[in-house]
This record gives structure tokens, sequence and C-alpha cells, in this order.
């Protein structure tokens, strides 16, 4: 198991920082049942961040790290963006290298471990703002899809450029004032969850992240179907609090008003045949094992 | 972290054996073999045990590329695909990597500069990518005639920038590329750039390598950044993202890296003197002339100097193997007596005689040129008609030749 990767040299224990201390002894690399519930209770795979107090991003990024099924054995690329903030203090390794080229960093990245790793999975999930993924990067968003890469593909969708101060970007809503948007923009929000479909995902959610177990569901989902499959995307709705005028403690409540039925991050989710297939065989599997652990507490208990 | 164990002497799986790449580049067998110079590219590619290959058609690397895949399909290369544009591509060579992968891709003229933004981040991230570069116009309108502008760009960027002369330099600088930029203390990506069309394009002998021989695989834990595999600890990069911070300490990292990039490619210089017998070839340093040249205007050069040399005119000969590291010490040197210092090339800007100018005492010794453009072959009744311009000799009036 991958513990014995992180561990240190029992003599220089004590002089490591207490962080990676408390990551050998507390994460949960390997536990296969890791959740957002682990959140208190063990070591996060995410140290400080330095978003915005009540940043929805900052919420996403622990569910998220909370909830990759195979960390010790997963591979991150993120992008130029707030997203790029957070991955040096996040405990797999990730790749930053330019804006707008993750799909292809990560194209290269998994083609390279499934050739060093024949016999091992090696997860890659991409993590990027939506500048990055839809609008400098579409190119290679949507070629990683065509060639039927095998990663995943999240995408932080804040509905303006937020680190460069909010300005107007392909998944703005029309008629939005911001900057380079000086009249409003003129144009519909760009529905990449549709084209992510039609250019070959096998997986695609559109949600909020207010529900931290509807957000372990599918990344695990994304993370499995992209292994076994082809590629997936998950487009989530983190808003910018600061540039939408908000305060700090009403993240939560804007995303609530946005997954509403009609509003247009409504839960929304595609799943081809052989993705449904491959999520019924592990929900089978889940099943059994839990019957399994039942049926173990029972007679402990007898 | 997986120790890697020593692959010389095992088999891979196309049969070929490991080797000693000191044995197998300066002492074993070399069969002399007819090729162009992408068919040169696909042979070495053969040897180098690449893990990825990642592809775009521009001319005129297009062949050397579809042959690599040629490769693939044979089962000499790990993974092979085309990419969508030379800036993705030379996004998925960094991610093959970043993921402990021995890396090869080409490119060319256009395509050189839609890439651009990856290079000083490859040199950056410290990947050992080889990026081997066929040199054409970038002017507009539209060319994709041989112009060695670009290498102008790539010799800014912290990667190690090798000009090869001839298929044989191809050849042998490919295999002998790896092995220098993945050492340790060096670890950058390798422009290797030639002369296109009349490397890619013409028919030379080259003396290869046995068939059976081939590089040992790269080994990523020998790289002086980590791997991003997950097979060594996640550590926390840093406290705060530099990128944040307006301070000194901010700043003083990002240059104390920038400087170290820098220092890893002066660190190449004795790696490079031992593979490749010195950074620069010197003849006739004695001459009062000498031409300092790299790239296909070195055989322009010493055509024109074997001319010369009927009518009396002593000239001597730089030919400058690697423009990163420069080789400034051994150019000083070389052409310490002379009175006359030409520079032929194949761009309008005339980057080498900058270079050289800014590298040799009294510059006023310097001749920039002649310059050829846009496709123009350098004939070498030019170089000479220079050199004869420059010691007072007439020269005839080219316009009128063949008149």
């Amino acid at each position: 198991m991958s513990k014995e990767r992180i561990k240190i040299a029992e003599e220089l224990f004590d002089i490591m920082p207490v962080e990676y201390q408390d990551l050998v002894k507390r994460a949960t690399y390997g536990n296969g049942q890791r959740g957002w519930k682990d959140i208190g209770n063990a070591k996060e795979l995410i140290e400080e961040h330095s978003l915005c107090a009540g940043c929805p991003e900052s919420m996403a990024f622990r569910y998220i790290l909370a909830s990759l099924p195979n960390p010790e054995d997963t591979v991150m690329v993120g992008s130029t963006g707030c997203t790029s903030l957070v991955f040096p203090h996040v405990a797999v390794h990730n790749i930053h290298s330019l804006f707008g080229n993750q799909n292809a960093v990560a194209s290269g990245l998994k083609r390279a471990l499934t050739v060093r790793f024949p016999d091992r999975h090696k997860d890659v999930v991409v993590l990027a703002g939506d500048g990055a993924t839809v609008d400098i990067g579409l190119d290679m968003t949507l070629q990683a899809w065509f060639r039927q890469e095998k990663f995943t593909t999240i995408c932080f969708d804040n509905e303006l450029y937020a680190n460069t101060g909010g300005q107007e970007s392909g998944l703005m809503q029309k008629g939005f004032v911001a900057k380079m948007a000086p009249v409003g923009k003129t144009f519909e929000k760009v529905r990449l969850p549709e084209i992510a479909r039609e250019s070959g995902c096998h997986y695609v959610v559109n949600c909020t992240v207010s529900k931290p177990n509807l957000i372990e569901k599918v990344i695990k989902n994304a993370v499995h179907v992209a292994r076994e499959i082809g590629p997936t995307y998950l487009q989530l709705y983190t808003p910018c609090i600061l540039e939408i005028g908000k305060n700090s403690m009403e993240g939560l409540q804007e995303m609530r008003d946005s997954e509403k039925p009609t509003e247009r991050f409504a839960y929304k989710e595609y799943v081809s045949e052989p993705a449904k297939e491959l999520l019924a065989e592990l929900a089978a599997k889940e099943k059994e094992r839990k019957a399994e652990a039942k049926k173990q507490l029972a007679g402990q208990s007898a | 972290m997986a120790a890697q164990a020593s692959f010389i002497g095992q088999k891979n799986k196309k049969e070929q054996v490991y080797t000693d790449p000191w044995h197998m580049m300066n002492e074993a067998p070399r069969t002399p073999s007819f090729f162009t110079g992408s068919e040169v590219i696909k042979e070495a590619v053969r040897r180098a045990s690449c893990d990825i290959m990642v592809a775009y058609p521009i001319t005129p690397q297009s062949e050397a590329a579809a042959l690599c895949g040629e490769l693939f399909a044979e089962g000499y290369i790990g993974d092979y695909f085309r990419g969508e544009s030379e800036f993705a591509v030379m996004s998925q060579c960094a991610g093959a990597a970043f993921g402990g992968a021995r890396v090869f891709t080409t490119t060319a003229g256009p395509g050189t500069m839609r890439a651009m933004e990856n290079f000083p981040m490859w040199a950056g991230a410290r990947l050992p990518i080889q990026m081997i570069v066929t040199c054409r116009g970038i002017n507009s309108p539209l060319s994709i005639q041989p112009d060695t502008l670009e290498i102008s760009y790539l010799m800014q960027t912290g990667m190690l920038v090798w000009h090869a002369e001839t298929a044989q330099d191809f050849y042998d600088w490919i295999l002998k590329g790896y092995m220098v930029s993945e050492e340790p203390d060096v670890h950058l990506p390798l422009a290797l750039c030639c002369d296109g069309f009349f490397v890619t394009h013409t028919k030379d002998m080259v003396d290869l390598t046995p068939v059976d021989m081939c590089l040992p695989p790269y080994d990523p834990y020998r790289s002086p950044v980590p791997c991003m595999d997950m097979e060594c600890p996640p550590v926390r990069m840093m406290r705060d993202p530099f990128v944040m911070k307006s301070n000194y300490i901010s700043y003083a990292t990002h240059a104390s890296w920038q400087q170290e990039v820098w220092a890893a490619v002066e660190r190449s210089r004795k790696h490079t003197i031992r593979w490749m017998d010195g950074l620069i070839d010197a003849d006739d340093t004695d001459a009062d002339v000498m031409v300092v040249a790299s790239g296909t205007a070195v055989s322009q050069s010493r055509e024109a100097i074997a001319m010369l040399e009927e009518e009396g005119i002593h000239v001597g000969l730089v030919k400058v193997k690697t423009l990163r590291p420069w080789p400034g010490e051994e150019i000083r040197e070389a052409t310490k007596h002379a009175k006359h210092i030409i520079v032929p090339e194949f761009n309008v800007i005339g980057w080498l005689a900058r270079e050289v100018s800014a590298t040799v005492p009294n510059n006023e010794r310097i001749h920039a040129g002649p310059h050829v453009c846009g496709g123009m072959t350098m004939p070498p009744e030019i170089i000479a008609a220079e050199i004869k311009t420059v010691l007072g000799v007439k020269a005839p009036s080219l316009a009128g030749r063949g008149g």
C-alpha cells in the first residue's frame, strides 16, 4: 500500500513538518472507502489554501480530494487561475505548466503512465477553471475527448475570469456586465456539457458543489469511468463570490439558488451505455461488500 | 521510490540489447547506409528507447514524424499519436516527460513559433525532451523553404540548442543528445536543429550503429525534480505559491531558479565536450581569415574554402556545433589570430554574427554575411566573394555568373 511510499525513516520522523507527519499517520491513502465524511476525522490531502474566505472553490477542492478513489496513484493536472494557488498545498502529485494546455498535458501524462506502469491503474484528473477549459484551452479540451483519452476533466465554472479580476468568459451568462463585457455579455453561456457528450465523453455531470455526498459520487463515477472506458467531464459551479458581489457566507446559498430545477446548474447527467454497465457493476460490488461487512459485524456481535 | 537496476545487457521486446551508450556510439561497428535525413531520424529513434513520440504535420519534418509512426507500429516506441497543433504537441510532450517518459518530437518553422510558450516551461520544469527542429521560413508571405531564423528564438529559452550540419551529425547527436540532456546535473530539453530540406530531403552516406543495440531506458528517478507519478512522496511543494506574492522571497526564488536553469545549460558543457568531441570543430586556426558557421552554412563554407585554396587564399573554418551552451571560449581561442572573421548564415538577421560579435575581442574583425534567406541557397561562390571583398581582392561579379 501507498503509505509505504510516504513513510518517514524513524530517526528523522520528529524533524519533518507536522503536516507531513500527519499525512503519514492520519491520511486516507489506500482506503477504498474514503470519502467526504473523512473531512474532520482524517488528515486531508489539502493543507491550507490561499483562496478568499468562503470561496466555494475551496469547498470543492476539499470534497474532490476527499473523494478521489485512488489518491495514492492519482496525478492531477491544473492550469493557471485560482486553482493554481491551491495546488502547491495538495498532497497528490500535480502539474502546472501553462494556461489552457491542461488536457494536452494530461494526454501525454496518462499515456506515459500507461507505458511505464502497464499493470497498474494510474488515474489522471484535470482540474481547471472555465477560462482554461472553455476559452483558451477549448481546442485541447475537445481534442482530448475526440481521441478518447482516459482521464477526467473537471471544470470549476465560476462564469468569469476570477483570478485576473472578473473578466468575461465563455461560460458567463448572457447579459452579465463584467470587465471586457462593458455593455453585458452578448452571447449565450457555452453549452459545454452537451458538447462534451457529443465529443465522446462517457460520463458528464453539470451541478454545483453544494452537496458533498453528491460530489463524492460524481467524482468516483467520473474517475472509474475514465479509468476503464474513456473521457469524463464534470462542470461544477463554484461561484466567485467576490466578483458577483456576494459576501463570504453567501456562497452556499448562491449555489443552492442556482441548482433549482429551472436554473442553469440544475443537476444534469449523461452516462454512455458502456459507462452505465460499468457503474452498475461497481454498484453491485459495493452492495455485496456492504452486505458482507454487515454479516461480519453481526457475526462479531453474536 | 522504485529503484531502477541497470538494464545494460538485457533485451527489449524487439530483441535489441540495451547497450552501454559509450560503447554503442564510439566502439561498436558502423554500417554505411545511403539515407535521407528523415530516414536517418527514424533510424536514430529506432535505437533511442523512446517511450512517447507526439507528431504533427508541418513541412519539412512531416516525413520524419510519420516514419517514427512506423517505428511505433513495429513496436519500437511505447506510444505515438498525432496532436492537434504544435502548441498542444509540446504540452503533450511535457505531460509525458512530467510522467517520467523519454520523449521525442519534431517540428519546424511556424510550428516552432506556435509552440514557443512551451519551451521556457520545459526548461523551467527540467524536462529532458528532445525536439528535432528542421528549420524553415517563418515570415509572411507563406514560405516552406529553408531559413534558420527560428533558432534565434530557441536560443533564449533555456533549452540546449545544437545545430547539425549533416545527416551523420543528426544520427549521432539524437542518440548522444539524450545522454547529455538526461544527466542529473543538466536535465534540460534539447532542440536539435538542422536546415530543413538541405538535411531532411537529401540523401547522404551515414554510418549507422548496429540495429540490435539501443540506448538504456530513461531513468526518471535520476531527475533533479520529482517525477509526477506518485511513486515518491507527494510533498506539499511550498507554503505560499510564489505567483501570489509580491515580496523579496518570491522574486528571489524565481530569479534563482532561472539562474539555475542557465547554470544547468553551462553544466552540460562537460558532458557535451566528452560526447561530441568539443562544442566546435576548428580547422586552420592560424589563417588570417576564419569562417565561423553552423548548420549547412558550414558545408558551403568548406566548399568556398577549397575554391579559395586553389587561388592561393588560405582560410580557416570554425564549425559551431552547440549554440546553447555557447562555445564562447572556444571561438575566442580559434579566432585569436584571425584578422577577418566571416559569418555566413541562412537568415536575414544574422543571429550567429551577433553572438560571435558579443564573444570575441576586436569585433570590427567580424563580417556578418553573406546572408541568404527565404529558401535561397548559399552558393560557395558568394562566400568566396565575401572573403575576397574583405581582403580587397577583385571578385568577379556574381550577377554575371553564367552570362
